[in-house]
C-alpha cells in the first residue's frame, strides 16, 4: 500500500514567520488553496518590513553580500521543488545565479554609484547611496520565479525590506522561495511575502504611508490610479521589467546622501 | 563661491559673551547692539533699467500673451511696482514647447557636444560680466540682501553653468555603456527663493545633456529670469533651446499638463510637488521633485560654539529663511543648552534687518504679501500651542513685507512649528541629551531634505552623517553648495538630484 504524502499548508510570510491571512481567507491557485492576503496583512507586512530595516541596512556591506548568497546556496538545494513550481530546470538556475550576480554587488554599489566632488571649499564633500526604506513590490505573473527574484533583489541589494504581492496565478513558487528565505541567514522581516488578490492589496500597498517605494512590475488595471495614490508620500515609483539584471536596477530604490566634512587642522 | 557669508565674524566680535551679558544689564537689559548706527550703504540701482513690460521668451523672440492677460511684479521691500509680466496660459505654453521641439529636433540634440558645450560657458561667463546688474535685479524683485545675491546667488549660477557645460561633450564617461542620450524637451518650474540659481540648477545640466527647456520662473520673481533670456540671445544659442514663459501656478498646471514635454523638474512645496507626481501619474515622464524641508542643525556639547551659533543664524535667517534646506529646527544638547540660547540671542540683536540692496543689511524682505501671512500664522501656532518667543528689538521699515528674526524655545516635537515647514526666518529649539536622542528625533518628520551636524568630533560627524536621513548633511558648516555636489531629498522632500554627476541623469535616457 502506497503512502499518502503529507501535504504542505500554503501561508504568508511575514516577519520571518508563516502565518494565515488575518482574515481566515485562501483562494485556489495551482490546484492549492493559498492564503488570500487581507489589508490587515499588507498592514503587517509593511510593519515588520519597517521594524527590519535598521538592521538590515546598517550591516555591513560584505555581510549582506553574503547574506544573499546563502539565499543562493538555499535555493540550490531547493532545486527541485523551485522546478515543479516553475517553467523548469533552466529558469531556476536563471534564478539563482541571479540571487549570486547581485550578492556581489552589495559592496560595490557605493563605488559605481557614489563618488567624491571636489567643491570649492574646505570641505571632504562625497555622495554616498543609501537604501530609501520599504519597499513594495508588485511581483510579475510570469516568469513565476525569476520574475520575483528579478523584482526581490535590487531593492534587498541596496539594504531596503521588502513587502512583496506575490503572482496571484502562481504563488506556489513564491512560498517556496520564502522557505528558502527563512532557512537563509536574512533576517526576518526583510522580506515579506503575500500572496491575494493583486486587485485587492495593490491599493493599500501603493497608499501606505510608512512604504517608501513601489514597484509596479506586476500590476494589472489601472496603474495611473496606484501612481495617484503613491504621490500621497511621494513614494518613488518604479515599472520594473520582469527579467533583467543591472547596478541600475538597484539603484531606483536608493537615496543619494551627500555629506560636507570640514577639513581643517 | 564668493565671499564669506557664511561663518563671516559677527559684525562685532565677541571674546567676552558673558561680559557683554553683563553690560546689557547693567544698562537696563537694554541690548547694547541695537543701539548701533550704520551709514545707509545703498547698491545703485540704476544698473538695471527695466521694461515697462514684458512679453514671453519663445523660439528667440518676445510675444504677447494670447489672451493679454499680465499682472505685476513689485519689489516687496516698498511694495512698489516694478514692472508688467506676461501670464501664459495653455496657447502660450503649446507655442514654447512647440519651438522647443523644433530647437530639439532641428539642431540642438545633433550639435556637436563641444559645441553645446561652448554655449553654456559663454553664458557662465556673460552671467560674470553681468552679475552685478544681475545681483542688484535679485534683490530688488525678491528682496533678498544684496550681499548674498552678489555672493551666493550670481557666483553659484555662473559656477553651475561652468561646471555643466564641462560636461556636454563627456557624458559617455559619466555613464559607461549605458549610451546616454538627451530627453527630449523638459518642462522646469522653479520657485521664487533663488530664482536665477535655480534657473541655473535646472537649465544647465538640462542643456549640457543635450535637451531644449522651457521654464517657468515663480510668480513674484519674474524679472531675472527675463533678463536671462537677454544673455541667451548674447550667447547666441540657436532660437527655442530655452524658452521663457511666466505666469502663476495656472501655467505651470499647463506645463505639467503638456504632452509635448518629456521631463518634468520642478522645485517648491510638498503639496504642489505631490499634486504633479499625481498629474503625472501613469504618463510615464520623466520627473524630478525637490520639495520642503524642516532640517534639524544637530549641536553637540563639544561643538565650537561661536561657529556654531554663526552657523545656526545662517542656517535659517540666511536669505529670511526661504530656504527649502533651511535649519529651521535647532537640537541643542542639553548641557549647553543655557549658553547656547543666551548667545543665539545677543547673536540676534545684531542682525541688521533693512532695506534689500543696502550692502550692510543682513535679512532683508518676505518675498510676498502671501508668504508673509503664512509666517505669522505659523508663529501664531507657536505662542498657542505654548513655546516661548523671543524676538529681538528691531525697527521694520513701514512699507513692504517684513518679519522680525524669531526664535521659539520651549517647542516639543508635536507643535506645528516643529513639524511644517514655515519657510521664513522662524527658528524653533528644542533639547537632546544623547546621540541616539538627537537622531530620533531629527529624523522624525515626513521630510528628509538637509542637516547639520555641529561636532569637534570627526568620527561623531560622520556617525551621525550615517544615521540621519536627509539627502544633504553639513558638518560645521550650514546651507553651503556647489555645482559639483549632488542636492535632493528624502521621502517627502522629493526624489532626483541636482549638482554634480547625478543631477545629469534626471535628463538622459539610456539603453535598457
Amino acid at each position: 500500500m502506497s503512502r499518502l504524502p503529507v501535504r504542505k499548508t500554503y501561508k504568508l510570510f511575514v516577519g520571518g514567520a508563516f502565518p494565515r491571512s488575518e482574515s481566515g481567507r485562501t483562494y485556489e491557485a495551482e490546484g492549492q488553496n493559498v492564503a488570500r492576503a487581507s489589508r490587515k496583512d499588507v498592514r503587517d507586512a509593511v510593519r515588520a518590513a519597517r521594524g527590519a530595516f535598521p538592521k538590515w541596512a546598517s550591516m555591513t556591506a560584505y555581510n549582506r553580500g553574503q547574506v544573499l548568497y546563502r539565499l543562493a546556496e538555499m535555493m540550490e538545494a531547493r532545486h527541485a521543488e523551485l522546478a515543479d513550481l516553475c517553467s523548469g530546470e533552466t529558469e531556476v538556475e536563471q534564478a539563482i545565479d541571479r540571487v549570486v550576480w547581485y550578492a556581489g554587488w552589495t559592496d560595490k554599489l557605493a563605488q559605481v554609484l557614489g563618488s567624491s566632488n571636489p567643491v570649492a571649499g574646505p570641505y571632504f564633500n562625497f555622495t554616498v547611496p543609501e537604501p530609501t526604506g520599504v519597499v513594495g513590490v508588485l511581483c510579475p505573473e510570469e516568469p513565476a520565479l525569476l520574475g520575483l527574484v528579478t523584482r526581490l533583489l535590487p531593492p534587498l541589494v541596496g539594504g531596503n525590506t521588502v513587502v512583496a504581492v506575490a503572482s496571484e496565478a502562481k504563488p506556489l513558487a513564491a512560498i517556496e522561495l520564502a522557505e528558502a528565505l527563512a532557512t537563509s541567514d536574512v533576517p526576518g522581516g526583510v522580506v515579506n511575502i503575500l500572496t491575494g488578490l493583486k486587485a485587492e492589496l495593490a491599493p493599500v500597498l501603493a497608499a501606505h504611508m510608512d512604504v517608501n517605494a513601489l514597484d509596479l512590475a506586476g500590476a494589472d488595471g489601472d496603474l495611473a490610479e496606484l501612481e495617484r495614490a503613491a504621490a500621497a508620500n511621494v513614494k518613488r515609483v518604479v515599472h520594473g521589467a520582469a527579467d533583467v539584471q543591472s547596478p541600475w536596477e538597484v539603484l531606483s530604490f536608493l537615496e543619494l546622501k551627500t555629506v560636507w566634512h570640514p577639513i581643517g587642522v | 563661491m564668493g565671499g564669506g557669508w557664511w561663518g563671516e565674524p559677527a559684525p562685532r566680535p565677541d571674546p567676552k559673551a558673558e561680559a557683554m551679558t553683563e553690560l546689557e544689564r547693567k544698562r537696563g537689559g537694554a541690548p547694547v547692539p541695537a543701539d548701533w548706527t550704520y551709514a545707509p550703504a545703498p547698491e545703485a540701482r540704476d544698473i538695471v533699467s527695466l521694461r515697462e513690460r514684458y512679453g514671453l521668451y519663445v523660439g528667440g523672440e518676445w510675444i504677447e500673451p494670447h489672451a493679454g492677460e499680465t499682472f505685476t511684479t513689485i519689489d516687496p521691500s516698498t511694495e512698489e511696482p516694478l514692472a508688467e509680466i506676461a501670464q501664459a496660459g495653455p496657447e502660450d505654453v503649446g507655442l514654447a514647447v512647440e519651438a522647443a521641439r523644433d530647437a530639439f529636433e532641428n539642431g540642438w540634440s545633433a550639435l556637436a557636444p563641444s559645441e553645446r558645450a561652448k554655449y553654456l560657458f559663454r553664458i557662465a561667463r556673460i552671467l560674470q560680466e553681468r552679475s552685478r546688474e544681475f545681483a542688484v535685479l535679485e534683490s530688488l524683485n525678491g528682496g533678498k540682501p544684496i550681499r548674498e545675491s552678489r555672493d551666493v546667488d550670481l557666483p553659484l549660477s555662473a559656477a553651475h553653468f561652468f561646471y555643466y557645460a564641462g560636461w556636454a561633450d563627456k557624458l559617455e564617461y559619466a555613464f559607461p555603456n549605458r549610451a546616454p542620450r538627451p530627453v527630449g524637451v523638459a518642462g522646469q518650474i522653479i520657485p521664487w527663493n533663488f530664482p536665477l540659481l535655480m534657473l541655473a540648477w535646472k537649465v544647465a545640466p538640462a542643456l549640457a545633456a543635450g535637451n531644449t527647456v522651457v521654464l517657468k520662473p515663480a510668480e513674484t520673481t519674474p524679472l531675472s529670469a527675463l533678463l536671462f533670456c537677454d544673455v541667451v540671445r548674447q550667447a547666441e544659442l540657436p532660437p527655442g533651446v530655452v524658452n521663457i514663459v511666466t505666469g502663476d501656478g495656472r501655467t505651470g498646471a499647463e506645463i505639467v499638463k503638456h504632452p509635448g514635454i518629456d521631463k518634468i523638474a520642478f522645485t517648491g512645496s510638498t503639496d504642489v510637488g505631490k499634486a504633479i507626481q499625481r498629474e503625472l501619474a501613469g504618463t510615464r515622464k520623466k520627473l524630478t521633485l525637490e520639495l520642503g524641508g524642516k532640517a534639524a542643525n544637530v549641536v553637540f556639547d563639544d561643538a565650537p560654539l561661536d561657529q556654531a551659533i554663526e552657523g545656526i543664524v545662517n542656517g535659517i535667517y540666511f536669505n529670511q529663511g526661504h530656504v527649502c534646506c533651511a535649519g529651521s529646527r535647532l537640537l541643542v544638547q542639553e548641557s549647553i543648552y543655557e549658553q547656547l540660547i543666551a548667545k543665539l540671542k545677543r547673536r540676534l540683536t545684531t542682525l541688521r534687518v533693512g532695506a534689500p540692496l543696502d550692502k550692510n543689511t543682513d535679512v532683508g524682505a518676505i518675498n510676498s504679501r502671501q508668504q508673509l501671512e503664512k509666517i505669522e500664522q505659523l508663529v501664531e501656532s507657536g505662542r498657542d500651542e505654548g513655546a516661548e518667543i523671543y524676538q529681538p528689538p528691531c525697527r521694520l521699515p513701514e512699507r513692504g513685507y517684513w518679519f522680525v528674526p524669531t526664535v521659539f524655545t520651549n517647542v516639543a516635537q508635536s507643535y506645528r512649528i516643529a513639524q511644517e515647514e514655515i519657510f521664513g526666518p522662524v527658528l524653533s529649539v528644542l533639547t537632546f541629551r544623547t546621540p541616539d536622542e538627537a537622531v530620533e528625533k531629527a529624523n522624525n518628520t515626513p521630510y528628509g531634505l538637509s542637516a547639520g551636524v555641529w561636532t569637534e568630533k570627526g568620527s561623531r560627524i560622520l556617525a551621525m552623517a550615517q544615521r540621519l536621513r536627509a539627502g544633504v548633511v553639513w558638518a560645521n558648516t550650514y546651507n553651503r553648495f556647489d555645482p559639483a555636489s549632488p542636492f535632493g531629498g528624502y521621502k517627502e522632500s522629493g526624489f532626483g538630484r541636482e549638482g554634480g554627476l547625478h543631477g545629469l541623469e534626471p535628463y538622459l535616457r539610456f539603453d535598457p
